[in-house]
């Protein structure tokens, strides 16, 4: 069996900022240390600028917590340079069952299109992200976690916003331009600028417990509703690496915590599914009830929410972490644009223009997963009844069955960053998109998108573009070695591509020259 | 995909499937009545096959609208 993960406690040290006469200064704070501020603060610390990260906590994410990490995370983290480890290490899953009582309603396959570097999951205990993304924090050098240190009073003023900071050695101040709020769905934050999080909670508990098991059973998520084992109620299957098997179990409504989380509960639950005979042993366990909310806005003057801290969904769908993870792509590059003085404040305004749909299609998915999952009337259950007794003969209802909409990259063709089409793409990727991957001679496609502007040239002299703050990438027809940037970017005409630094399409022109291609550039710097 | 509810006499004989409505339902208790009827909904929608012509069938249906 692998060696299963071995939680550090990270040290405590006194920072001399603990010692200042007055409070230090400091351009970025980041408040929390998880999935999403590390990821934030990589983003930063790659693009060359150095940030405080602040934790209450001395350790990763205590359980696997976000397990699924879809493709465009991947993309993500692969700019951030942990995308190779979380791939290899992770369990690459494409299949699925979904099951009523003892019967097969459905199987699905999610058919991965070939070319492209990364598949469409893999599943990878939160532990290992966070631990990938402390250990590439520490090696590019820049900036500073500071473990136990809890943020504690938030005063948010025109020039600077001034920190309250609380540790074992007792409190202190430092202040900063930017704070970044990523400290989870209970926000401390949030709560220090008294910000409502309006949504809705549900009443249904569901017990979610990791299994250490040697199982033969194949890498597919099982989803069931109303088990044999698990009578009314539904259950969750899934592979984690370390031989980990996810299981989550609906509970109801009346659920007892404290009596629940009693491993002589877990266990029988556990048998009823896995058989009297399997050998296991209980990884972690715990109890939660789900919540969809977000806040009004992101961005708050000089604070800005990313993750659980601005929006928080039910975990149908892996919604949360990878909703995160593509708040700081989007955020990462305008932030460093402003320290950079390459760009106004009012970049960050588009941060929650663009970040703020996609976190309400991502509350909509998953609200939806979760009243399919568990009805909250008679209608819902009468609908769903009438929708899985006719899945298993009529392929049409399976359209209804909804145990989840996993997550995909958000869209956002909105926005005000994005240029018109210059010229005819009938097909191709819309402005306001994220690229799709490709494979060229030499590697991938989105490597070479890297993290800043990069303008994409089919047949297309890229000279007269030498002098644009921006890096060209002339694709000829022998780099592009099975023809999917032609097709996956309608470019079998010459064409050209401006990318943003989230490797999003800013525009897409027939005929660029220097001067259009500089007004997309603008406008994507939000200097419409 | 855009289609407009068209709530003109479209069946050939009305009575003829408005009594095999009723046939279907005659020995059924009433939790069974309300599944066939949710069943028929949904195989009915899909026929339908255009989501706006569906979506206005449901404002359409509600009781308060007529």
């Amino acid at each position: 069996m692998a060696p299963r993960f071995n939680y550090l406690a990270y040290p405590y040290r006194r920072a001399a900022d603990q010692d200042a006469a007055k409070p230090a200064h400091h351009a970025v704070v980041v408040a929390g240390g998880g999935l999403v501020g590390l990821a934030f603060a990589v983003d930063m610390a790659v693009r060359g600028h150095d940030v405080l990260v602040l934790d209450d906590g001395d350790s990763v994410s205590v359980g696997s917590r976000s397990i699924c990490v879809a493709k465009r995370s991947l993309e993500i983290f692969d700019r951030l340079g942990i995308g190779q480890r979380c791939a290899d290490k992770g369990v690459v899953w494409n299949t699925g069952k979904v099951l009523r009582g003892d019967r097969l309603v459905y199987a699905f396959d999610l058919l991965p299109e070939p070319g492209h570097r990364f598949p469409a999951f893999v599943n990878l205990q939160q532990y290992y992200v966070e631990t990938f993304l402390i250990e590439r924090f520490a090696e590019l050098g820049r900036g500073e976690l500071r473990w136990k240190n809890k943020v504690t009073g938030v005063a948010s003023h025109d020039d600077h916003v001034a920190l309250e900071i609380e540790t074992p050695d007792g409190p202190y101040r430092v202040t900063c331009d930017w704070l970044i709020a990523a400290d989870g769905v209970r926000s401390g934050v949030r709560r220090a600028l008294d910000l409502p999080f309006a949504g809705e909670s549900f009443h249904d508990h569901f017990l979610i417990t990791d299994v250490v098991m040697h199982s033969d059973m194949p890498v597919e998520r099982r989803f069931w509703f109303d088990p044999p084992f698990h009578g009314g109620k539904s259950a969750l299957l899934h592979k984690q690496p370390d031989d980990i098997w996810r299981i989550d179990l609906q509970l109801g409504a009346q659920a007892e915590r404290e009596a629940e989380l009693k491993e002589e509960a877990i266990v029988p639950r556990l048998k009823a599914m896995l058989g009297e005979e399997t050998q296991f042993t209980i990884d972690w366990s715990s109890l939660y009830t789900f919540q969809c909310r977000r806040l009004e806005r992101f961005r708050h003057g000089r604070v800005l929410f990313v993750g659980d801290a601005a929006h928080t969904v039910s975990p149908f769908g892996a919604r949360g972490g990878n909703g995160g993870i593509q708040d700081v792509d989007n955020l990462a590059w305008k932030l460093a644009a402003v320290l950079e003085g390459k760009a106004g404040g009012g970049l960050l305004d588009s941060y929650e223009a663009e970040r703020i749909p996609a976190a309400d299609e991502n509350i909509s998915n998953s609200t939806r997963a979760t009243d399919f999952i568990a009805p909250k009337n008679a209608a819902m259950e009468l609908f769903r009844e009438a929708v899985l007794s006719l899945a298993e003969e009529h392929a049409f209802a399976r359209g209804f069955v909804n145990s989840g909409r996993l997550s995909v990259a958000y869209q956002c063709v909105d926005s005000a960053l994005a240029s018109a089409d210059e010229g005819v793409f009938a097909a191709g990727v819309a402005p306001g998109c994220p690229a799709l991957d490709a494979p060229l001679a030499d590697g991938w496609l989105m490597p070479n998108l890297g993290g800043e502007f990069v303008l994409l040239l089919a047949g297309i002299d890229p000279a007269p573009f030498a002098d644009l703050p921006l890096r060209t990438l002339a694709v000829a027809q022998g780099d592009d070695r099975d023809g999917l940037i032609a097709a996956r970017y309608d470019l079998a005409t010459p064409g050209a591509y401006l990318f943003r630094p989230d490797q999003h399409v800013a525009a897409r022109l027939r005929a660029p020259t220097p001067e259009s291609v500089t007004a997309a550039l603008q406008r994507a710097m939000g200097v419409a | 995909m855009t289609g407009t509810l068209d709530t003109s006499p479209r069946l050939k004989r009305p009575d003829d499937v408005y009594q095999a409505l009723m046939d279907a339902q005659k020995t059924m208790t009433a939790p069974e009545a309300d599944l066939f009827r949710a069943r028929l909904i949904l195989l009915l929608a899909n026929q339908v096959g255009d989501d706006a012509v569906v979506l206005a069938a449901i404002e359409a249906a509600r009781p308060d609208v007529s």
